[in-house]
């Protein structure tokens, strides 16, 4: 099949899933099959695609101009092959896993939940084609709306307030800063073409060049960045699966993508390295690592810490970008999918757990570990990917950053790197260590069994895949090195 | 210039009375309604001449789209003693969104109209809105400027007439009504006192003559405040903060079909007014470059802004808050002027057909709420985007235009009035125009909250609007998309217009020139 064709089914398809849900409403087997092989098909695209032009950089494919020289246009390059690859292939996982939770957890509205949810991977999918920040800026506008209706799933006062926060924060930094950003930039170099080594230099006087990465910096609120993080934990809200896809892998590493995109492609790598416009950024994006991480600690409620522990992983890329280095790019790139994988992994098992359970405090977990063990071994090795000890795929990518931290200079990077990983530590594995290693005699777990197989086999399935990931890094990062500009 | 004219006469096939057909249709057809008094005729009636309308406005605007001009002379008698209807970019523009608003509307009154006001006033109903029409257009279209006095008189009589009807709803649409004609009459007699100077001091008035003979009289007291008293008494029509207190109460009381028509043009009908004045008869330099207007208009537009849109922000009847966001977006139309730029006035123009038919799409929804849950009132319109989901999503891609979300064409505008500011070196200007759509952002919200996420009030009829509601809702929702994405319509034509405006009357006649000369060849 042609490219162009590909590319267009692989946004086609989850849009008619989408349309599909909607009409067949009241068919649930019909329509979880229907959605189900929309994501298989779209997974093959990807795939196909991935196949057809490994990691070079296809031309523009264009679909009609907007304004002069900005027009809706789409190609494949290795970052965003690698971020639709892990969206697309990680909705397969969590769609079976959302059967199992709402059907399992009784949730209402399943038409809307998995229409939205197809409807965000077409977004998610549109951001990783974008040719242009144009293209980007209206598949990432797109994306907040339709993850909307998710975070506000339950309708109740809670939900309500959470959805809230959540459109708030988004929808206001991208009009308020990121489209300030885009149309100056736009003014400046007179287009938005995603070009190897950006294309401002020579544009823009370096004392505006640190305010214009700000823009962007801030405006890209999904990539959580301090102070505008606080949407990711009132999204906790919405059900599980949204949490596990949406909040853990397409929405916020949408954010972290185009963080990086507009690193490598707007200003270019080099550019930021020459004029240090970055290097404030690289101590915000510290500050939100440590931060975050200490107030993970603080969190009982599962899913709250897991939150946090995004917003503090989700600025490992972002301090990649800042760092400037090519190294330390590909780390954040290569970060992409390592804490993609272990994050869903880490939160289907908190859905699981409360599918079977309705556990969501840490602190009632106490000897859950031996009733549920898959689930908990699950999320032990996901946790330990996030901590990034071998043999488990995070270990490549905090590797990567703290070499591209050396390399450019800023070795005090690698010791806030390894205290974050002590504090991942500190707030991950005493879930584990309450759930495997203390009795609670006065709460005797009677009558909870392990989770539904639809719950406890997908976060299975991915924590082998962080397993593989830590042996198929080697090639993650060769597929990612033209980023840097680098002759290979 | 006058061989150009001769051309235009001597040709007699109906293609070069289109100018004057804009006109005569929707004012003949009034007359017609009435004098038949079939009240099953009013409204095909109607709906056939808007139509028409509408077919010749596209034609004018295809016939201009390159930058020249029609003239055409009222009875032959040749300006600037006779009256001359004068049709570029700019107008044909504005004639092409009245006409299509207009028979867009008439579809969705057919059943809002029903429901809203009683059956023996139907036949005057469409009668004073096909008056409406006519003077609106006529406003846009004539070339003389007593002239767009007359036709501003029978469009705000009209007008009045069609607000007051909401009083069989509610019963204070009267005073609303009554407001409006206090507040509009201030306005076209400051108008007409304008004029008046403007003749004493030129001898003519003819807008294009007008503009020769007003070269070089920038220090004129005389001409100062026939300029003031122009801007002044078409700002109160126009809306612009703070000439904007009648607008709130006509927009809220009016019957549906009437506010979805009133929004989408009339104040538009004026913004053209004041550009064609601004621009045109007075030269640009007369009125930039003392740049007190810019001082002036700037800031009364970022006080319409960020005041409308915050007083917006806390109103309860979603129809009411509609209206304070058209004063708040009148201010980004302002704001397009006041930059003085051709990006600032392609914004003008651009936002002035966005905004006009996302408020279409909004208003026509508010019909659709009005009809099925008896008001607009928030509390009563819980929960109603669930029982009528094609409302709903109606309003919420008129709401995601209204806040300017990429893929609406309120963004689209938006973009425009941004890149305007960049390109003038106002940077600070771009952070206060996104900073201000943060607050649409949060009036709308709390519409789509209220439809989605409460639970329904009990007495409200939970079907879905009729058809012939939904449809021309969903033409415009349609629209809003479209030209979201793609804008080379909408952006040709606006920058034709503007670059047409910021060449004042002398660019005009050269651009017409050089337009009739490649036609020779």
């Amino acid at each position: 099949m042609e490219l162009s064709t590909l590319i267009f089914a692989s946004m086609v398809l989850p849009t008619l899933a989408m349309f599909a849900n909607l009409i067949f409403a009241k068919q649930a087997n019909l329509r979880d099959t229907i959605t189900f092989v929309a994501a298989l098909l779209t997974f093959a695209c990807v795939v196909a695609i991935a196949a057809k032009v490994g990691n070079t950089t296809t031309p523009q494919i264009v679909l009609f101009e907007v304004f002069a020289n900005v027009p809706i246009a789409f190609n494949v390059e290795p970052l965003g092959l690698l971020f639709a690859l892990v969206a697309s292939g990680l909705w397969i996982v969590t769609h079976i896993y959302a059967i199992g939770y709402m059907r399992g957890n009784n949730e209402s509205h399943h038409a809307r939940f998995f229409g939205c949810f197809a409807g965000a991977i077409a977004a998610a999918l549109g951001i990783a084609w974008s040719s242009n920040m144009f293209t980007l800026f209206l598949y990432y506008e797109i994306l907040t709306i339709s993850t909307y209706p998710l975070v506000a799933h339950k309708g109740t006062p809670e939900a309500i307030r959470g959805a809230r926060t959540y459109l708030g924060i988004l929808l206001g930094t991208s009009i308020a800063l990121q489209l300030t950003a885009v149309i100056w930039t736009y003014t400046l170099a007179g287009t938005l073409d995603f070009q190897l080594g950006g294309i401002l230099r020579d544009n823009i006087s370096p004392t505006l060049l640190p305010i214009l990465l700000a823009l962007y910096a801030f405006g890209i609120g999904k990539a959580a960045l301090m102070p505008f993080h606080r949407w990711l934990p009132a999204a906790m809200v919405a059900p599980t699966p949204v949490s596990a896809l949406l909040h853990a892998v397409a929405v916020v590493k949408a954010g972290v993508f185009t963080m990086l995109k507009v690193g490598v492609y707007i200003f270019g790598i080099d550019f930021l390295a020459e004029t240090g416009a970055s290097d404030w950024l690289m101590w915000l994006a510290a500050y939100t690592i440590i931060a975050s991480s200490v107030i993970a600690m603080q969190q009982d409620n599962l899913k709250k810490r897991l939150a946090y522990s995004t917003v503090s992983q989700l600025s490992y890329i972002t301090l990649g970008m800042a760092l400037a280095s090519q190294m330390a790019v590909v780390g954040g790139g290569v970060h992409i999918a390592m804490h993609a994988m272990g994050k869903i992994t880490l939160f289907m098992c908190a859905g699981a757990i409360y599918v079977a359970t309705h556990k969501t405090e840490i602190s009632q977990m106490t000897g859950l570990g031996r009733t549920m063990p898959i689930t908990f071994a699950a999320f032990g090795i996901g946790a330990l990917s996030i901590i990034g000890l071998p043999p488990l795929g995070g270990s490549w990518s905090k590797w990567l950053l703290m070499v591209g931290s050396a390399d450019a200079g800023h070795q005090i990077m690698i010791a806030v790197l390894m205290i974050s990983s002590l504090l991942n530590v500190a707030y991950l594995l005493p879930v584990i260590g309450r759930g495997f290693y203390r009795d609670d005699t006065a709460n005797p777990y009677t009558g909870i069994k392990e989770a539904p197989l639809f719950c406890w086999l997908p976060p299975a399935a991915t924590a082998i895949g962080c397993l593989i990931l830590f042996f198929t890094a080697g090639s993650i990062v060769d597929f990612l090195m033209p980023i840097t500009g680098l002759p290979q | 210039m006058a061989t150009a004219v001769e051309v235009h006469h001597t040709a007699l096939t109906l293609r070069d009375h289109l100018p004057i057909l804009q006109i005569l249709i929707p004012f003949c057809t009034a007359p017609l309604i009435v004098f038949l008094g079939y009240r099953s005729l009013a409204w095909p009636m109607a709906f056939i001449s808007s139509l028409l309308s509408l077919i010749i406005a596209t034609m004018l605007l295809i016939q201009v789209s390159d930058g020249s001009y029609i003239s055409y002379h009222l009875g032959g008698w040749a300006p600037p003693v006779g009256i001359e209807y004068r049709v570029d970019a700019a107008n044909a523009f504005v004639l092409f969104l009245i006409s299509a608003t207009a028979t867009v509307v008439l579809p969705f009154a057919l059943s809002s109209v029903a429901h809203e006001i009683p059956c023996k006033n139907h036949a005057l109903f469409y009668a004073c809105f096909m008056l409406c029409v006519t003077g609106l257009m006529g406003v846009v279209i004539t070339g003389d400027a007593f002239n767009v006095f007359v036709f501003l008189e029978i469009s705000s009589l009209s007008t009045y007439v069609l607000v007051s009807q909401g009083s069989y709803r509610d019963k204070r649409a009267l005073t609303a009504a009554y407001d409006y004609l206090i507040m509009g009459t201030i306005g076209a007699t400051f108008f007409v006192i304008g004029i008046g100077l403007l003749y004493m001091t030129t001898g003519t008035l003819n807008m294009a003559d007008m503009a020769d003979r007003l070269v070089g009289q920038g220090g004129n007291r005389t001409v100062q405040a026939a300029f003031a008293f122009i801007v002044v008494g078409m700002g109160l029509k126009v809306a612009i903060y703070p000439l904007h207190l009648w607008l709130p109460s006509a927009y809220t009381y009016a019957p549906s079909a009437v506010t979805t028509f009133l929004a989408a043009t009339a104040t538009k009908a004026a913004i053209y007014v004041v550009l064609r004045f601004m621009f045109t008869v007075f030269q640009p330099d007369f009125v930039f470059d003392t740049h007190i207007l810019v001082w002036i208009i700037g800031p009364l537009a970022l006080l319409a802004m960020f005041a409308a849109s915050l007083i917006a922000i806390f109103q309860t009847d979603f129809k009411r808050m509609l209206a304070y966001s058209s004063i708040a977006q009148i201010g980004y139309m302002m704001l397009g002027i006041a930059m003085f730029s051709v990006t600032g006035l392609t914004a003008t123009m651009v936002h002035l057909f966005n905004h006009g038919i996302t408020k279409a799409v909004l208003f026509m929804a508010v019909g659709a709420l009005v009809l099925r849950a008896g008001s607009t009132f928030y509390d009563r319109i819980e929960g109603m985007g669930r029982a009528m989901p094609l409302t709903g999503a109606a309003i919420v891609i008129g709401g995601l235009s209204l806040i300017g979300v990429p893929g609406t064409a309120g963004f689209i505008s938006k973009w425009m009035l941004v890149q305007a500011a960049f390109e003038g070196g106002y940077w600070w200007l771009a952070l206060i125009i996104v900073a201000s759509s943060l607050l649409a952002v949060l009036y709308v919200w709390r519409v789509v909250e209220v439809l989605y996420l409460h639970t329904p009030h009990p007495d409200a009829t939970h079907t879905e609007a009729p058809l012939l509601m939904i449809v021309p809702m969903w033409i415009a929702a349609l629209a809003c998309l479209y030209f979201g994405l793609d804008t080379r319509f909408i952006l040709d034509a606006a920058s034709t217009a503007a670059d047409g405006l910021m060449a004042g009357s002398a660019g005009m006649s050269e651009i017409s020139s050089a337009a009739a000369a490649a036609a020779d060849h």
